[in-house]
Order: structure tokens, then sequence, then C-alpha cells
């Protein structure tokens, strides 16, 4: 006979046969009904009538018995609130019990019963409990103040359970430690008031990494998911902790490396980065990051999700590692995808090939999700890695042959991110893209097409035709779609006016009339309204240069990957959304905050800091990328639905708005494309043209110089300074007339020089100027000229011309006018950058007798485009840092020291050239003695 | 923490369902059966949130085993908690089936309530469990026994119980290795690495101390910097990535001293795994030869050779080469083994029982087939290959494994130890 059997009794009169069965005097009989009823409850039948029945059956002195009505009373207790009083005194009673398992059984289960009345009583046992000789029924009350704090928390706090469950941290039972440090975790994450009740101090901390080495594996992982939680108050610390816990990435059990590997995650941002201690624990992560990808698929899962993030992070750790992440043909689809996902994060120049011709393979299996995938990774790595665009268009075109329709889509799609990255490069394979416009029936796909279309109108000679069929369906098209249309045939007219000015007035029309998406009649009247007015601003803006897509795609936002980077192993982790996104009520609210390298867990700073950024910018920058037509989702939304859940045909212009609205800039509103900075010089400037911005001039310009004396110029003496005004190099020039006669025919030349200066326009000199007369003239300049690099590098050959003669003379450039006003880097950006410059291009200076506070400096600098990126105290003194992006793209790094009662400025400078540093010294000097 | 568990067959009926807190309710049960369980779609992740409740499942034959929470737990922690719930069960009546889940219901609730408090996992040694979970109904032990129970599962060698006695102390290391090989049809490799544990069955008296030494350059390197002698150059070491411990190694020992050193566990048990990627001896070579001649025939032709010492044998040599779905029949030539073309698996398999080293053998097939209008390439799936070699691949060797017990007058002279490797094929595919 077997118990399988309790599972198919199905008869009728059921309940009443086992309330007789239960009530029987034969031991046996008793024990076999209620495993009947057990095995009934477990397939959903309700047998909560026989609950008097079963709880006469309490009384016993068989274990097992005993345990299956217990389990039948944590069940139905709570339906039959009263009748459970019925057990009390046998749970009282057996906590008085000789055995320990039982005294444990009775706390452990009184402890699921949520009936006030119950609570009442079982004060009085777990303070006993807790007081246990035997450790095992100590670790069991640990872990019933957390039931009991669930039901009831206030009392807990007043009966004092807390204090009694700190001091078992110092119990000498490791067991007993860990599930305390389980109860105290979970306690403090639910508490009300959002103040921890347990505050880890240093000698706490000692006692969980004793406890540590000897509890275990499920214990050790109670006890680093608490460690993660503490914020040491030092580096040294920090330091110490980390070095008791590496060992633990040699355990067999994946949640105890994964946990480990979050607290050194965590610990190392208090670190400087450089350090041989950084260096050191990078080298130990990787290989038991790699061996978690020999464990069972679903661990598989989890480690790749998270191993995604630690790539985020630190780049540095699995960068040699790439074959570990080929995908294996027996592959559980969730592991392949991920892992398809690592191997783009990890391609660069030296494994490219290999990553390629993985792909291909990839490209040809069976699961069209991969196969998709696999497609766009193929141009992902296109627009990474530069060297092998060529192969990766190759690839493309090779499958776009396949004519297997989601092949086909989804490379055009790519191909369109390609063409933005490299303009002017691959066109020419648009026939081959052009012949498979029929199959094309996903709306991303579409939208890519006809972008492609609007975007080479000039040379398809049948762009009208084709894009006339798309417009024959127009309400039907996904909005996506609809927009781009739009676009599309807005750039067809002003390319070719002369014969599509019927399409472009339908499609107008359909847009602004026909149409209830608000964004399509806005964007329709827009260009309506431009179109009419001003067909050559039109121009301009429709057709204006498009940033370049940054490289990187698809990366989180980095406060949400430092946010997750706290959860590391957690289900926040998998999900890569923090867990306010998907937990309910209290625990909700408890948020880990990132480490500061200041040693506080600046969690009030953070968001002050960084809000310029993380709303105002990208919202503008939607903005430009949307006039300017570049809807297209950028590549930032491409990763599968699945584990976004970005709805993919968001706007940018949508989500700019949520941003700017204040949404939380963490919820997963797309990235908008990076690379675009502040969307360009021109962009900017067309932009500040259509709102009536004028762009503030700058403030400073050093004293006129002397360039040429008269005794040189046959009379005519030059005189000069430069200065930036409206986003321009200004040369502000003195002529006077020395000599005897009028002079006029002013022109100006200039040679090639380091940073291709030019005039851009023509020199203006209204009137003759007369003897021993003068006249200021105004003379923007461009850098789009020759460039030649000069000795000293802001050296400026100049050719001045008049009706007597042609007058050589040099200058020196101040360095301050070629800093651009797009030169905020990205804090993230600012870091990397600074690692990789080599320490030997850091240049000192010191100004000296300069009586400025830190926030005076960044005030001035501010206004000459040099950006403060950061502001920390350093043991009493103010630490700046700023960037420049120069006019040329070069960027340089400063870091501007501020000791409080010293004169003295210093100013460190690291750039990739490092003969402009002394020009940026003079320049910044000038710049703040001004 | 883990707010629920719930197990169930193939069909979705619930086995055994058990709730530790009170977020989850009874319809829980019910949602992953309808989401997860009679999805059209194959799963596509192991994680599943439906309507703010995380469902972990994994699947091992019929039977479904889920745990359910509303909180952000330890994602690593549940899986291998469901992990360790299997072996566990597997440990207690054998296979994990439905009907023997059905038949131990009662012993699995106990389990449960046993493993798992509040959805904390306890100790989940199945050693220390089967001294208190017995199913034998009543045991009144003496208090003693209690005392030693509980000292047991919570104390700080979770792993072994004191007072256990053999007349002949003696202990057996099995070195398994798993090769896995991905190469590309011209023979170059695309991927290597040897996964390999080393399994320790001890029957030894008392609470013995363990020192375990192989040839891990660094921890040769270690010794040879403590000035130890007894390490004999020559001998080679090799080079592990990485490598990982049952919980009784001393890991802290490990990390400082470079010595693995433990107390074992009684019986069976897992001692280490660990992982290399360099200077692998590959066993087999399979050498693909793929011409489809015309839309109707195609032809292959499989080389593989064995590159070991010719004094030594394989054994359970199987080649697997997959053929087109549209296979029509198949004519098979082989030098040795036998070989069969199993139309149900979509290829053909090449069996053969021993093989020495440094020898060749060869498998023509003419492959016919079925004229469709399927434009979709096949798309070749790799051959596969599995095989058992006498020896480890990665060049893995057991130096030493001292034993000392202090109290009982044994020395480690006295114990009789056995070593054996055994080295068989992980994935070993060869794309053709």
């Amino acid at each position: 006979m077997t118990d399988a059997r309790y599972f198919t009794t199905t008869k009728k009169g059921e309940i009443f046969e086992l309330k007789s069965e239960l009530n029987s005097e034969k031991k046996e009989k008793k024990r076999e009904a209620v495993k009947k009823v057990i095995a009934s409850m477990t397939v959903g039948k309700d047998v909560s009538a026989l609950f008097p029945d079963v709880v006469n059956c309490m009384q016993t002195d068989n274990l097992e018995l005993k345990k299956l009505v217990y389990l039948y009373l944590m069940n139905y207790a709570k339906s039959q609130p009263d009748m459970a009083i019925m057990a009390v005194n046998t749970f009282v009673k057996d906590c008085e019990d000789s055995n320990p398992l039982i005294r444990a059984l009775a706390v452990r289960t009184m402890g699921c019963i949520r009936v006030d009345k119950i609570t009442e009583y079982l004060c009085e046992p777990l303070r006993k409990c807790l007081l246990d000789e035997d450790p095992y029924v100590r670790k069991t009350a640990a872990v019933c103040v957390a039931k009991l704090h669930d039901i009831n928390a206030s009392l807990v706090e007043d009966q004092g359970f807390l204090d009694q469950l700190k001091e078992l941290l110092s119990d000498s039972n490791p067991m007993v430690v860990a599930n305390a440090v389980a109860a105290l975790t979970e306690i403090n994450e639910t508490s009300r008031s959002g103040n921890p009740l347990m505050e880890m101090n240093a000698q706490t901390i000692n006692k969980l990494l004793t406890a540590l080495n000897e509890c275990t594996e499920w214990g050790q992982v109670f006890i680093l998911d608490s460690l993660s939680n503490y914020n040491p108050k030092d580096e040294r610390e920090a330091q110490s902790i980390c070095e008791r816990i590496t060992p633990r990435l040699a355990h067999a059990n994946a949640a105890v490396v994964l946990s480990a590997v979050k607290v050194l995650m965590r610990f190392m941002e208090l670190m400087p980065s450089d350090s041989e201690f950084v260096t050191n624990i990078t080298k130990k992560l990787s290989p038991p990051l790699v061996t978690l990808l020999s464990s069972e698929p679903e661990v598989q899962y989890v480690a790749l999700r998270n191993i995604n993030l630690v790539v985020q992070k630190r780049p540095d750790i699995l960068k040699n590692e790439m074959k570990v992440f080929f995908v294996k043909y027996n592959d559980p689809i969730y592991v392949k995808l991920e892992k398809l996902d690592i191997m783009i994060r990890l391609a660069n120049q030296s494994n490219i090939a290999q990553v390629l011709s993985e792909l291909k393979e990839y490209a040809t299996e069976v699961d069209v999700d991969f196969v998709r995938k696999a497609v766009r990774a193929i141009g992902r790595c296109a627009i990474k890695v530069e060297q092998s665009s060529e192969r990766c268009v190759s690839t493309l075109l090779d499958l776009i042959q396949t004519k297997v329709n989601y092949v086909v889509q989804e490379a055009i799609v790519v191909i369109k991110d390609i063409f933005r990255k490299y303009p002017n490069k691959y066109e020419s394979i648009i026939s081959t893209l052009c012949e498979n416009l029929d199959t094309l029936d996903e709306p991303e796909a579409r939208a890519s097409m006809i972008w492609i279309i609007g975007e080479y109108a000039e040379r398809i000679d049948n762009a009208d035709e084709l894009l006339e069929s798309f417009l024959e369906g127009f309400h039907d098209e996904n909005s996506q779609v609809q927009l781009q249309l739009l676009t599309a045939i807005v750039k067809l007219f002003l390319k070719r006016p002369s014969d599509t000015q019927e399409l472009v007035q339908q499609v107008l029309s359909l847009a602004t009339q026909d149409s209830d998406n608000p964004d399509l009649r806005d964007r329709g009247f827009i260009y309506w309204r431009l179109l009419s007015t001003d067909p050559a601003a039109a121009k301009e803006v429709v057709l204006a240069e498009k940033p370049l897509i940054s490289e990187e795609t698809d990366l989180l936002e980095p406060t949400l990957l430092d946010e997750l980077v706290c959860h590391i192993s957690s289900l926040a982790s998998v999900y890569h959304k923090p867990p306010s996104a998907f937990v309910e009520g209290r625990s909700a609210g408890f948020r880990r905050v990132p480490l500061k390298p200041d040693g506080s867990a600046a969690a009030a700073a953070a968001p002050v800091e960084e809000t310029p950024q993380a709303t105002v910018i990208p919202s503008q920058d939607s903005l430009i990328g949307d006039l300017l037509s570049l809807d297209l989702n950028p590549p930032a939304s491409h990763t599968a639905p699945a584990a976004t859940n970005v709805p993919s045909n968001v706007d940018l212009l949508g989500g700019g708005l949520d941003a700017l609205l204040g949404g939380d800039s963490s919820s997963g509103a797309p990235a908008p494309a990076a690379g675009g900075g502040m969307g360009g010089g021109t962009s900017a400037g067309l932009l500040g043209d259509i709102f009536g911005i004028t762009p503030t001039p700058s403030n400073y310009m050093p004293p006129k110089q002397v360039w040429l004396p008269a005794a040189k110029g046959k009379g005519l003496e030059v005189s000069g300074t430069f200065c930036r005004r409206a986003g321009r190099v200004s040369m502000e020039l003195t002529l006077s007339n020395r000599a005897m006669q009028p002079m006029s025919g002013f022109a100006l030349q200039m040679n090639k020089n380091s940073f291709g200066l030019v005039p851009a326009q023509p020199l203006q000199v209204p009137m003759p100027v007369q003897p021993n007369q003068s006249t200021d003239v105004s003379l923007p300049l461009e850098n789009n000229g020759p460039v030649q690099r000069m000795e000293p590098i802001t050296n400026l050959q100049v050719a001045i011309k008049n009706n007597i003669d042609v007058m050589y003379f040099a200058c020196l450039v101040p360095a301050h006018v070629f800093f651009g006003e797009d030169g905020m880097m990205d804090k993230r950006v600012f870091l990397a950058t600074w690692k990789e410059i080599p320490a030997q291009n850091e240049m000192q200076f010191t100004i000296a007798n300069l009586a400025m506070t830190a926030d005076a400096i960044s005030t001035k600098l501010q206004k000459e485009n040099v950006f403060t990126i950061a502001k920390r105290n350093v043991e009493g003194q103010d630490m700046l840092y700023l960037s420049i992006k120069f006019i040329n793209g070069l960027w340089a790094l400063l870091e501007i020291k501020v000791a409080p009662g010293s004169s003295n400025i210093t100013l460190a400078i690291k750039c990739r050239t490092c003969e402009i540093a002394p020009d940026i010294s003079n320049s910044v000097e000038a710049i703040l003695r001004a | 923490m883990i707010g629920g568990l719930f197990i169930y067959n193939h069909k979705g009926e619930v086995l055994i369902s058990r709730v530790y807190r009170d977020d989850i309710g009874r319809n829980a049960v019910d949602a992953f059966r309808v989401n997860v369980i009679h999805a059209r779609q194959q799963v596509r992740s192991p994680v599943t949130n439906i309507a703010r409740t995380s469902f972990f499942h994994i699947k091992r034959a019929n039977i479904w085993l889920a745990a359910v929470t509303k909180q952000n737990v330890n994602a690593a922690m549940v899986f291998e908690f469901l992990l360790k719930m299997i072996e566990v069960m597997q440990s207690y009546f054998g296979k994990v089936s439905e009907e023997n889940i059905k038949n131990n219901f009662v012993l699995i609730y106990e389990l449960l309530d046993e493993i798992l408090d509040y959805g904390y996992p306890q100790n989940t040694d199945t050693g220390i469990l089967k001294t208190f979970i017995t199913q034998t109904g009543v045991k009144s032990a003496s208090k003693e026994e209690q005392a030693m129970i509980t000292s047991q599962v919570t104390g700080q060698i979770g792993w072994r119980r004191e007072g256990i006695k053999y007349r002949r102390n003696e202990l057996f290391l099995d070195v398994l290795e798993y090769v896995n090989l991905l190469m590309s049809p011209q023979g170059q490799v695309l991927s290597a690495h040897v996964a390999g544990k080393v399994v320790m069955k001890s029957y030894l008296s008392g609470m013995p101390e363990c020192k375990f030494g192989i040839n891990d350059k660094i921890l040769m390197e270690a010794k040879k910097g403590a000035g130890d002698d007894a390490t004999r150059s020559g001998r080679t070491s090799i080079a592990i990535d990485d490598c990982q411990f049952h919980q009784c190694v001393k890991l802290t020992k490990f990390e400082t001293e470079h010595a693995i050193s433990f107390i074992p566990p009684d019986g069976e048990y897992e001692l280490m795994r660990y992982r290399t990627t360099k200077d692998i001896s590959l066993p087999f070579r399979v050498i693909p030869l793929v011409c489809e001649a015309g839309r109707t025939k195609m032809e292959v032709k499989v080389v593989i050779k064995s590159n070991f010492k010719p004094s030594l044998l394989a054994q359970k040599i199987e080649v697997r080469i997959p053929t087109p779905l549209n296979t029509s029949g198949v004519q098979l030539i082989c030098m040795k083994g036998k070989a069969k073309y199993k139309a149900s698996e979509n290829a053909i398999v090449w069996k053969i029982k021993r093989m020495g080293g440094m020898k060749e053998s060869q498998i023509s097939a003419e492959v016919e087939l079925l004229q469709t209008d399927n434009k979709r390439k096949w798309t070749r799936p790799p051959i596969s290959m599995n095989f058992e070699v006498p020896f480890a691949p990665s060049g893995f060797k057991v130096r030493y494994l001292k034993v000392f017990e202090s109290k009982l007058n044994y020395s480690d002279h006295d114990v009789i130890k056995w070593v054996r490797y055994i080295g068989r094929s992980g994935l070993y595919e060869t794309r053709c």
C-alpha cells in the first residue's frame, strides 16, 4: 500500500467518513486519516470543516503525526481563529518539552499561525526559547522573531525581542548567528520608521565574519547579504572586510559566490580604482564568475544576468574571457540570449574576428528570437568596432540574401544604425535593401527602411514611387512608421522639390487633418509652417547633419547600474530593475545606495548633483533629435523587450518630456543616444536660432596687444585679442593708421594652423582709415580650415593687406577661446577618461597669490566653458574636477585643489596632447585673475 | 525570502504545496500553472513575474518545482536551494517522479518544514537530515541522542556526526573529468575546457583531519616557497583556472596557506570542483566531411582518431552525426563498431565498445533525401561524441591525501586509499 492512493479518493461523503476515522480509537487509523486530510488539502479541496477533529489529534507522542497536524493548523487557523485557540495549550506545553526538536517545532509552528490571540500567548515561550540552552531551539526562535514582527511589529519592539535578537549575534553557535542576521535584515528592510534597527559596527562585523567561516552555506549567504548593506567607515576597513571575504569565491554554492561578489563590487567603490588592491580583486573575480557558467542552466541564467551588470560596471573583469560565452548548441534559449548580450559587451578589436564568425553561425539557428538577436549583434559589432564594420556589413548582406523574412527585417534595422554611425560609406548597398521592400511587415523594419529612403532620396531614383507606395495605407501604419514617412517625404521634397510637391501636400494633409495622433499632427504642422515660411530654413533644419550615434549601445543608465550592483544576485539583478519596480509595500521603500568614495553613502547628495544632467539635457537632446527627424529609437531600446519592458515605439520626445516633468530618470525611459552630447555645435546653434535663444557670450577678453608695430607694418599698427562670442572664436582687431595717407582695401588671411582657424567672413572695414585714426573691427572665425601643427601650438600666422602692401605678423591665441560650449563631460566618462590617460600626461601648475573659494572658481570658469564635473572635499581641501572640450574635439581634464587659508591653487591637467597644457593653465589663470 | 514552494506534475496538478508566508495566496498555485506550465510557447526564462509575484522554477523529467516570492530575494540562493531540494529527495527515495512524490508526500512535507523556515533555507545536508527525519514514526531517542542531533544540525561541523567507527579505515578518490570541446570543421579549437571534480568516499573512524595535495601550479609553488623538499621537480604541474570546494574545506586556510585541509563527511560526497582551460589533451579528434551531392543525396564521412597512450583503452565511444529532417534512407559502412540510423532522433549513431590509443577509425554514410519545397536550409547541427577514458585529460594528479586522527589510534599508514582517474566527454562537439 502506498501513500499515492490518498490523492485519488474522490467519493461523496468523504468528509463525513474522514471525521469518523479521525475520531477513531485506533492510532493507526487516525494517522491514515490525517494523511488523507493533508493530501486533500494539497490538491486544493476545502477540508476546514474537520478542524476540531484534526486538532484533537494534536496531543500525541508521535512526532510524524504531530507535524502533520501542525501543517493543517498553519493552513486553516486563520479561517477558524476561535477554534485555533484550542491548540494554544498544546503549543505552550510543547515549548516546555524535554526534547529540543519538539520545543523548536512548537515555536516554529506557532509563529506561522497568524491569529492575534495565539500571538499573545507566543511571547512568553518565545522569550524562553531565545535563551534556550539548545542552539537548535535558539536558531528557530531567531527566525520566529521575524515572523512575529511581520504579524505585529510594535509587539516585537515593545517586548524587547529586538534586543534579544541582537544579543544572538554574539552567540557561540554560527547557525544561530546566521539566522539572527537574516531575521534582523528582514526586520530592517520592513521597518516602518525607515530607520535601521540594527546599527552595524566594527564589532558586530567582526563577529559576523567569524561566523561566516563556520556556518552552513545558506548561513553564509545571509551573512554576506547583510554585510553588503554595511557602509565601512573608511577604505582600510573596507579592505580588511574584502580580504576576509575573498575566500568565499571558491565556495561550491553559486549563491555564496555571487553574494561575495556583491560585497566586493560594492566595497571596491570606496577604493581608488588604480590601487593595487582593486587590481588584485579584479583578477580574483574573473575565474569564479566563469565557473558559474558550468552550473545548472537556471543558476547560469542568474549568473549571466549578473555578469552583464559586472561587465558594465567594471569592464576589466572578464575582458579576456570572451570564449566562455560562446553559445552551446544545447543551451536553453534563455542562456543563449544572455550569453549573446555579454559577447557584444566584451567584443573589441582583438577578438572581433572570432565573435563575428560565431554570430554568423548563430544567425542560421532555429529559434527566431535568438537569430534576430544574433543579427542585431552583428550590427552592434559594426558600430562598436570600426575596423570590423566592413565585414559586418558584408555578413549582413549575405544574410539578407537568405530572404528569411525576419532575418531581412532585423538586418535592415541594424543597417540603418550603421548608416548613422558611418555616413557616406556603405550607401552602395541601398539597392539591395530596396529589393526587399515588399517583405517588410514589422513597424520597426518599415520605419528603418523609410528613414533610409528619405535620408538618401537623392541617390534613389524612384524614391518618390517607393514612398508613395507606403503612403497608400498610411492610416493603418504604426505611428512610428507614420512619423518616419512624414519626415522622409519632407526630406525628399527638399531634395527634389520639382516633382514631389503633390506627394508632400498629400502627406501633410494626411498627418494634420486625418490623424488623431497629436505627435504626428504637431510634426506635420511644424513642417508645414517651416516649408511655407522659409524653405531655406526648412532645409537647414530637416537636412541638418545629425550627430553620430554612440558606440556603446543599450547600456544601463549609470545610476540604475550603480543601484543594481548593490543588488547583485537578487531578483532585481535578474530583472535589471530596481526592487521598487516589482516589490510591493513596505520593503519597497528601502533603497540600497551605492557607496561614494568619500565614505558616506551619499544618498541625498547624489540625486542633487545629477539632476541637471539626468533630466534637462536628455530632454533637450531628444528635442533636437526629434526636430532633426532622428526619432528612430536609438539602439538603446533594442534589447529584448522581455528583459527591459521598454515599449518599443516610445517616441524620444515622449521620453524626454517624462524626464522633464520629473519622471523617475531610472524608470526605463530610453536613454537618448549619448554620442550627440549637446547635439554638436551646429545643431545647438540651429536650435538657438529657432527658439530665439542667443548663446550667452563669453565675457572674458584678454587686453589687446600690439601684434604688428607701425614700423613693420608700413604705418599700419595692428593690435588685437581673441575672445569667444556666440559660440565662435572671434578676433578683435584695432587697426591704427600711423601713416600719412588714408588706408583702405583691407583683407586678411591666415596661414594653416593647429586648430584650423580661418575667417568666417571677409574682413569688413567700412570706411578708409584716415591718418592718425584707428578703427575697431571684430572678425568671426571658423575652425574648419586646413590644419597644421604650429610651434607653439597656439601660434597663428596672419597676413593683412591694404592698399599699401601685404604685411605679415604672428600672434598667440589664448587657449580659452577654443573651449567649446559642449565641454560638459559625463561623470562616468570623465572617470574612465581620467584613468585612461597615462600618468605621464599629467602636468601640475601652481597659481600663486589668488585667494578664491572653490565655488567662485567654478562659477567663473563655467562662464568660459570650463565645466565643473564634480566637487569633493578631501582632507579639508576642496577639489574641483573640470572638463574642457576643444573645438577640434580634443578633451582636457582638470583637477583644481584649493587649500583653505592658502592663497595658492594647484592645477593638474590631463590631456592626450600635453603640449597644450601650459596654455590651458595660462588661460585658466588669466580667467581667474580677470 | 521564499514565500511558498509548489511541486507539480507535467499536467500542472499540484502534488505538494507549502506556503511559508502570508503574502502568497492559494491563487499563486494556479497562476503558475496557467501562465507557465500551460503556456503555449517554450519557457523563455526560469524566472517569471506574474502580477508582482515572482516564480522560480526548475523542471526535471516531468516534475516542475516552483518557488514563489513577492520580495527581492536572492535569486541564486533560490535556485541553489531548489537543486538541493531535488538532491535531498533523491537521496531519500530515489528518482524524483510523480509516483515517488505522491508516495512520500508526508516525508516531503516534513522535510520542507525542516529545511526551510519562514522561507530561509536551513541545514540541508542529507547525512544529517537522515539522522532525525526518518519516517519510522515515533522514535523515543534518549536525551543524549537528542542533544547530539541538535548539535549536529546546528554544529560547526554540520556534515559529520561524532562517534563513527569502522573496523577498516578506507577511502576512495575518484577524479572525474568532463572534457568540453567545440571545434570548427577545419579542426581549429574554438573553445575547450575541462570541468573536473574530485569525488570522495570516506569510511574513516572518528573526526579525522585530512590534507589533500594536487599538482596545481599555485599550490606547488607555494609549497616550494615554504621550503618543502617533498615536492620533486620534474613532476609536471597544471594551471587550474578556478576551483570550488565542499563546505567542509577550510577556505580561509586555502586562501592563506594554499593548503586543502578538511574533516570529511562520512560516505560519498564531492570534495572539490575545478576548471582548466590550458594544455588539455583532447582524447579524440573528429574529422567530418559532409558533401551535399545534389538535392536528394548527401555524403558524410567521419574519421575519429584517438590521441592518447597506446596502452590505454577508451570505452563507451559513441559518435552522433545529425541528419537532415527529410532523410529517407541511409547506407552505412564503418570499419569498427556498430552504426545505425535513428530516424526518430534524426541522427546516425555510431557506437564502438573499446578503442586503443593512437588508432583511427572511419565511417562513411550515404544519405538519401526526399525532395522538399522547404526553402530553409538545413542548419547542420554539430557532430557530438561521447566516450570514457582512464586518465585525466587536464593532467590533474593527486599527490597525496594524508589522514590525521589524534584521538583514535590509527595513523595515516593504516588507511587504505584508492585513487582512480576517469575522463568523460562533456559537450564534445565538432561543427561540420
